[in-house]
């Protein structure tokens, strides 16, 4: 009798808990979604069972080259957070002090205090036409005139490399923290170079943080929208761009939402196809 | 013989602190030298300072008459077994020996053959698949070892390789070395805090003490002649007595307890700046019912406080009449004195040779080591 009420207390306590979450998940992402996934097979008029809006995506050559540019750009982007933090998260965690350890986390946190909007706007107001940048450089008599360094495919890269930074270093820097020094001098007494330290060591150990680091910002840059938008040119169309253009321009809320079920399925393959490569399990990233 | 390592004057600065302090020493090609010291001496900062780790503030490094100045802990012909091991998590046993010879540019069959030899040799034939992980601790030793003599070194360093292992281990695990360094014949350059595993291994022992050598021996001359209290206390089991020494008119010296008790000397002393001294004897110096006729013996009634019983290495805790000094008494291993028991009164007395005295040092090694 009293084991059976205290299972019974273990029960309720666990629904008190549990029904808030799973009521947030389900009315807020799996309903959405499913709704959206409906609203994908319906034809344009709102009627009828189609896959037209999924074979758009294949049949028109822009929808699916701007996706290809955009998962491109992601992978290019990815790499190259990941080869800056690297550096930056070796010397956080080995070469600094634990004193500077605590500021210079501080210093890669700040700029995310600030919304996304404030900072690629900071980034215009250095390189526009009539920005920090181009004035400084004419005075010193470098450039005749101010050039456009805004609104093309570097300066877009640069914004998402910048703004998706700190995704790559905090969980880098989880795992090589738990590097033991010790495994470093053992490969250096051993007739290893940096290089062969590297490659050998170093990341090979933070491999888990490496590739979670990777699967967050590639899919953070892939969905992001502002620094495409405002930083790249006319021609650098990004994918969520089309999405938009579908819903909020054309109201076609149809193509749209079959664009949305794209983006998810091609990028969860691309990220598949990626740990296969790599020869890492999934289980063991995500922890 | 030749020389495999050379070091001369060789001093490291920690700021102000002087961790090794102006060190010369020679290690003959071949031999398991080891240096013996207390936690913090500085053995670790003068074994890095040997693989290249840290730049010595003064002196010179020489391996194989090569000077080591300003070489690259990669290009040097030592490695070093760390404290930890520092084994490679990542890697199966396989590759973590193979690691150094791939570094090297070897390839293919040559490094295949190499490996599964040294396995063979640190008696771990057919474990290159095992993960790290998966090994228990005295086999990740020996990989640790393997993982250092397949480069064929012309020094191998150990870091207190067997700190980590539980006290049976420990044993099995000396023995093995020293095999295995007669086999292989690799100038060893072993560290430790543990005198036994000192003594049982070494051709050569360097008592270190707040980075000086204090004596530089064969473990047999380091039992028998200690040249220091330090050494005296560090190395094997000791009786240490706190005395006055004294000289009678014929030049006869005595040294005379602080906790009560005369005991003649067989050395003569200059006493010059004080005359406390710390006198030692070995516990199996001590004789029960001794029958010496020596006129110089020394002979007194004891009690018997406890008895230490420890298989082949029992013992007694006695003290002498009208003293409160306590003597650790050797138990001869034929067992003739198995009916002694506690609070008994016997006779004990040790030869005047056999304790040693040196000018008292206000230096501890550990609280109540005896
Ligand atoms: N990098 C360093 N900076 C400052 N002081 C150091 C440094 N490395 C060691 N020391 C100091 O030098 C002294 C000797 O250190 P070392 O590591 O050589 O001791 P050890 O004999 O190996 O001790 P243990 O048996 O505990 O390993 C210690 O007092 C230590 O505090
Ligand atoms: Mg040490």
């Amino acid at each position: 009798m009293k084991m059976k009420s205290k299972t019974q207390k273990i029960r309720w306590s666990f629904f008190i808990f549990f029904i808030p979450v799973a009521l947030w998940l389900f009315l807020l992402i799996v309903l959405p979604h499913l709704e959206l996934l409906r609203i994908s097979f319906l034809g344009s008029g709102g009627k009828g069972f189609t896959l037209d809006n999924y074979k758009a995506f294949f049949t028109e050559p822009i929808y699916w080259l701007t996706f290809v540019r955009t998962a491109l750009y992601s992978i290019f982007v990815t790499m190259i957070v990941l080869v800056v933090s690297l550096p930056v998260a070796f010397y956080i965690t080995k070469i600094s002090s634990i004193r500077a350890q605590g500021l210079l986390m501080i210093l890669i946190l700040v700029p995310f205090w600030v919304s996304e909007l404030i900072r690629v706007y900071g980034w215009m107001i250095l390189l526009r036409e009539s920005g920090v940048i181009n004035v400084f450089l004419v005075k010193i008599g470098l450039f005749k005139e101010p050039i456009e360094l805004l609104y093309n495919d570097v300066s877009m890269i640069m914004g998402l490399v910048y703004t998706s930074m700190l995704f790559m270093i905090v969980p880098i820097i989880g795992v090589m923290g738990s590097l033991d020094d010790s495994l470093i001098e053992a490969a250096h007494d051993l007739g290893a170079k940096r290089l062969a330290i590297w490659k050998e060591i170093i990341i090979p150990y933070c491999m888990p943080g490496i590739m979670s680091g990777s699967i967050i910002v590639f899919m953070l840059v892939l969905g992001s929208y502002l620094t495409p938008k405002l930083m790249g040119g006319k021609n650098s169309l990004w994918f969520t761009e089309q999405i938009y253009n579908q819903i909020i321009v054309y109201f076609n809320w149809n193509q749209g939402s079959a664009f949305g079920f794209l983006l998810l399925l091609l990028s969860s393959m691309i990220i598949w196809v990626a740990l296969k490569l790599t020869k890492q399990d999934f289980t063991k990233v995500i922890k | 013989m030749q020389v495999a390592l050379s070091v001369k004057d060789l001093t490291k600065k920690f700021g102000d602190f002087t961790a090794v302090n102006n060190l010369t020493f020679d290690v003959e090609d071949g031999k398991f030298f080891s240096i013996l010291g207390p936690s913090g001496c500085g053995k670790t900062t003068l074994l890095r300072m040997i693989a290249g780790f840290y730049q010595p503030t003064g002196g010179s490094i020489a391996i194989q008459n090569k000077d080591m100045l300003g070489i690259e802990p990669n290009k040097r012909p030592v490695n070093l077994v760390f404290q930890h091991l520092a084994l490679f998590p990542m890697m199966n046993v396989y590759e973590n020996i193979a690691f150094g010879l791939k570094r090297k540019g070897e390839r293919g069959n040559a490094v295949e053959r190499k490996v599964n030899d040294m396995l063979e040799r640190v008696g771990l034939p057919g474990s290159g698949s095992k993960k790290v992980s998966q090994l228990s601790g005295g086999q990740k030793q020996r990989v640790a070892i393997a993982r250092c003599l397949v480069l064929e070194p012309s020094v191998l360093l150990l870091d207190e390789p067997l700190g980590a292992l539980d006290a049976k281990l420990r044993e099995h695990m000396k023995v093995e070395l020293k095999k295995l360094q007669v086999k292989v014949g690799t100038t060893f350059i072993y560290i430790t805090h543990d005198q036994s595993e000192a003594m049982v291994m070494s051709d050569h022992v360097a008592v270190m003490n707040s980075g000086k050598f204090e004596q530089l021996d064969t473990p047999q001359n380091l039992y028998s002649n200690p040249s220091s209290s330090f050494v005296a206390q560090f190395v094997g089991n000791n009786n240490k007595f706190a005395v006055d020494l004294k000289k009678n008119e014929s030049g006869q010296f005595f040294a005379s307890s602080k906790n009560g008790g005369l005991y003649s000397l067989s050395d003569s002393f200059k006493l010059q700046n004080s005359d406390s001294f710390d006198m030692f004897i070995r516990p199996e110096a001590i004789i029960i019912n001794p029958n010496n006729t020596k006129s110089t013996f020394n002979s007194m009634n004891a009690d018997v406080k406890a008895i230490l019983f420890d298989g082949g290495n029992s013992r007694l805790l006695v003290t002498p009449e009208k003293s409160d000094q306590e003597i650790i008494v050797a138990l001869p291993q034929n067992r003739q004195f198995d009916h002694i028991k506690a609070k008994d009164s016997i006779k004990i007395g040790w030869d005047p040779e056999a304790a040693v005295c040196f000018e008292k040092s206000e230096e501890k090694i550990y609280e109540d080591e005896i």
